[in-house]
């Protein structure tokens, strides 16, 4: 038998409110939010207060999937990889740069999403980047 | 008197599975499941949690625990209508009641800082209880405005609404597994602002007879939406009408869930 709280930030926009992962017995079952944060101050939206579902959600991907005829294989990570990077390399020659939109995530750190613009604007040749937490 | 709590709850823990605190660790501090082996140092007060709601979880959970909590007055409250309401099993549970600081009686506008404990199988006081402070000013001022202004007064305030659910989520007397702010009958998903007046109006009335005064809806509310200013109102006219005072008695069956035949209401209010 075994309750604790453990701190953490919410993953979800750039605010980055404070909150407890309620945890028993290793399962987080649920969120508080960290009353004498300095950001959220004792609030959350209601983002923060779901930000725990998806961790043990039964929908979770925790594998690459692959499309073939119409059904998803689970493969391996470099797999998953060399497909995407031949994928959009033939996108790229065959319709042009601005054909290709990268969708970053509030979920990375600043220097991912750095990375992900750089990759935008200079491997695939487009400005047409855009982030999850701007909405 | 912080000494006191932890050595009442080193104590009590030779006999009990578990005591639910709040602990504070280089984290921050939040509700936890002390044991036998923990550093009770760690203990502390503030700020505040809705630590009965943690307590509900684990009883819930452990079916054979023998929990204890440390309480303020408002959690012991809560534990009375969650007791009612059967998300509690007072003969599984030890109240270390503890009063509040006559300066945190003043911010929460709080009528009664301190727990009774009487009514509990097991359970103790430590501190002694301060005064109750005045009610909230905001009650009286908003007692005062027309009924046209009153309208104006909530819709403003209730626009700020963004339908966080957090005056649901924090709150420990908000336990139903079907909520009705989550049905597309009474509530649109995807609207914001919520429907004025609806949205706020269905949490009111689920409080009419469980809000205990606690006020961590209004805490948690990132819009700093007056919640408990409705809902002191609707307190005071539950405990006039039907002469019910949420958290008071652990033997007074809620009204709602009563016929009118079996409480009548005694009352010469005209509305």
């Amino acid at each position: 038998m075994d309750y604790k709280n453990i701190q953490t930030i919410c993953p979800f926009c750039g605010c980055g409110c404070g909150l407890n992962l309620e945890v028993i017995d290793g399962e987080i079952v649920g969120v508080l939010p960290v009353s004498d944060h300095p950001v959220g101050r004792g609030s959350l939206c209601i983002k923060g207060w779901n930000a725990h579902s998806f961790v043990q959600h039964k929908d979770r991907l925790k594998t690459p999937l692959i499309r073939e005829k119409g059904e998803f294989r689970e493969a391996k990570w470099d797999e998953a990889f060399d497909l995407v990077a031949k994928k959009l390399k033939s996108i790229k020659s065959k319709h042009g740069s601005d054909s290709i939109g990268i969708l970053t995530s509030a979920k990375c750190t600043n220097e991912e999403n750095y990375l992900l613009q750089k990759f935008a604007r200079v491997v695939i040749g487009t400005n047409s980047v855009d982030h999850c937490a701007r909405l | 008197m912080i000494d006191q709590i932890r050595e009442q709850v080193k104590k009590v823990l030779k006999d009990l599975d578990g005591v639910v605190a709040l602990r504070l660790t280089e984290q921050g501090t939040a509700p936890y499941l002390f044991q036998k082996a923990d550093d009770l140092s760690q203990l502390v007060m503030e700020p505040r949690y809705p630590v009965s709601e943690t307590t509900s979880k684990l009883q819930k959970r452990f079916k054979d625990a023998k929990i204890g909590i440390v309480a303020r007055g408002c959690d012991t409250r809560a534990l009375v209508e969650m007791a009612k309401r059967n998300q509690i099993d007072p003969t599984r549970l030890y109240i270390i009641g503890v009063s509040c600081s006559s300066e945190l009686a003043e911010i929460c506008h709080c009528a009664e800082p301190f727990p009774q404990i009487e009514q509990w199988p097991q359970a103790e006081i430590i501190g002694d209880p301060v005064p109750g402070a005045p009610p909230n000013p905001l009650v009286t001022k908003f007692e005062n405005m027309p009924v046209n202004k009153r309208w104006e007064f909530w819709k403003a305030q209730f626009t700020k609404c963004i339908k966080c659910y957090g005056c649901r989520d924090i709150c420990p007397v908000c336990f139903c597994e079907a909520c009705a702010l989550e049905d597309p009958l009474w509530v649109e998903p995807g609207l914001l602002v919520p429907d004025f007046p609806m949205y706020h109006l269905i949490k009111a009335m689920h409080m009419t007879t469980r809000c205990i005064a606690c006020r961590q809806c209004e805490t948690a509310c990132p819009s700093g939406i007056p919640l408990t200013v409705l809902y002191d109102l609707i307190h005071s006219d539950v405990s006039e009408l039907i002469g019910y005072k949420p958290g008071e008695d652990i033997t007074a069956n809620p009204p709602l869930s009563l016929t009118l035949a079996d409480a009548p209401m005694e009352s010469d209010l005209a509305y």
